[in-house]
């Protein structure tokens, strides 16, 4: 069932808009694919002439908060993880993106922007194990 | 230069991320909850960042260089292998335990919170931890 009170249709597709002209400046412009992980693991084996593109984008996608800041006020967020369900879902984030060579940018949105097949499969693959998470979590164990 | 519009394209991003709900965990966790109430407001953002880079890409396909004159890097990858699907159930199983992904972690870092500070820092050792296993191959 959907869950209408919840549902943002026209603040979602507008900020899906936005992350699709940053997706396009940056194919465009620096030739590369935004994906998150793959931008972010790659300062972990750093090569030198691209440190500082890959520093540039995480910075404003840290920053982008204190930008929107000044426009209206941030949405409020509710979340329900606590410490140690942090630790593990950012440790299976961390080693699952890097295994699987993307995340919801590279693979959700560029990847399948691009038709790309392999894409694809991971797409559903991390949606699939999502929503099962999601499952147990929810309606078999009450979290 | 590139570096300017790195910046720009990862200050968007993160505009867009806000914007659009998905640095609000319990909305993402909505999302995935199918057999609940569920809030279809994640199929909107895909749909809305597809619908504009779509054509980026088709541009791109055709050349060798960007704008910038910087060469133009797509995935060359073709195989549906194991590790693309392992990997991908591993990060899905991390997304839907806690509702971040990295892209809305990192947007959310400055936000006071203290939960995405810890999941970007577990996130990061999970990525150095991959990276140890990698190099002893």
């Amino acid at each position: 069932m959907i869950d209408w009170l919840a549902f943002t249709p026209w603040t979602s597709l507008a900020g899906g808009v936005l992350i699709g002209i940053a997706v396009s400046v940056f194919i465009l412009f620096n030739g590369r694919i935004s994906g998150i992980s793959g931008i972010l693991g790659g300062l972990l084996s750093p090569v030198k002439s691209e440190l500082g593109w890959r520093l540039a984008f995480l910075g404003g996608l840290i920053a982008s908060p204190l930008l929107y800041a000044l426009v209206t006020d941030l949405p409020e967020v509710e979340i329900k993880a606590g410490f140690w369900q942090l630790i593990l879902a950012g440790l299976l984030v961390g080693i699952g993106t890097r295994y699987g060579s993307g995340c919801t940018s590279g693979h959700g949105i560029c990847g399948i922007a691009r038709l790309s097949p392999r894409s694809i499969a991971a797409t559903v693959s991390f949606m699939l194990a999502g929503m099962l998470v999601v499952f147990f979590m929810r309606h078999v164990f009450g979290a | 230069m590139p570096v300017i519009t790195s910046l720009i394209a990862g200050l968007l991003f993160g505009l867009g991320l806000i914007l659009s709900g998905m640095t609000n965990p319990e909305k993402v966790i909505g999302f995935l909850d199918i057999s609940g109430q569920w809030d279809p407001s994640l199929m909107l953002v895909m749909l809305g960042a597809l619908l504009v880079s779509f054509f980026a890409f088709r541009h791109a396909k055709n050349r060798e260089k960007s704008l910038l004159n910087e060469a133009i890097k797509l995935p060359t990858a073709q195989k549906i292998d194991r590790r693309l699907l392992i990997g991908s159930l591993l990060f899905g199983a991390g997304w839907g335990l806690a509702g971040y992904c990295p892209g809305p972690a990192l947007s959310s870092l400055l936000s006071g919170d203290l939960a995405p500070v810890v999941f970007v820092l577990a996130m990061l050792a999970g990525m150095g931890l991959h990276e140890v296993m990698e190099r002893r191959r």
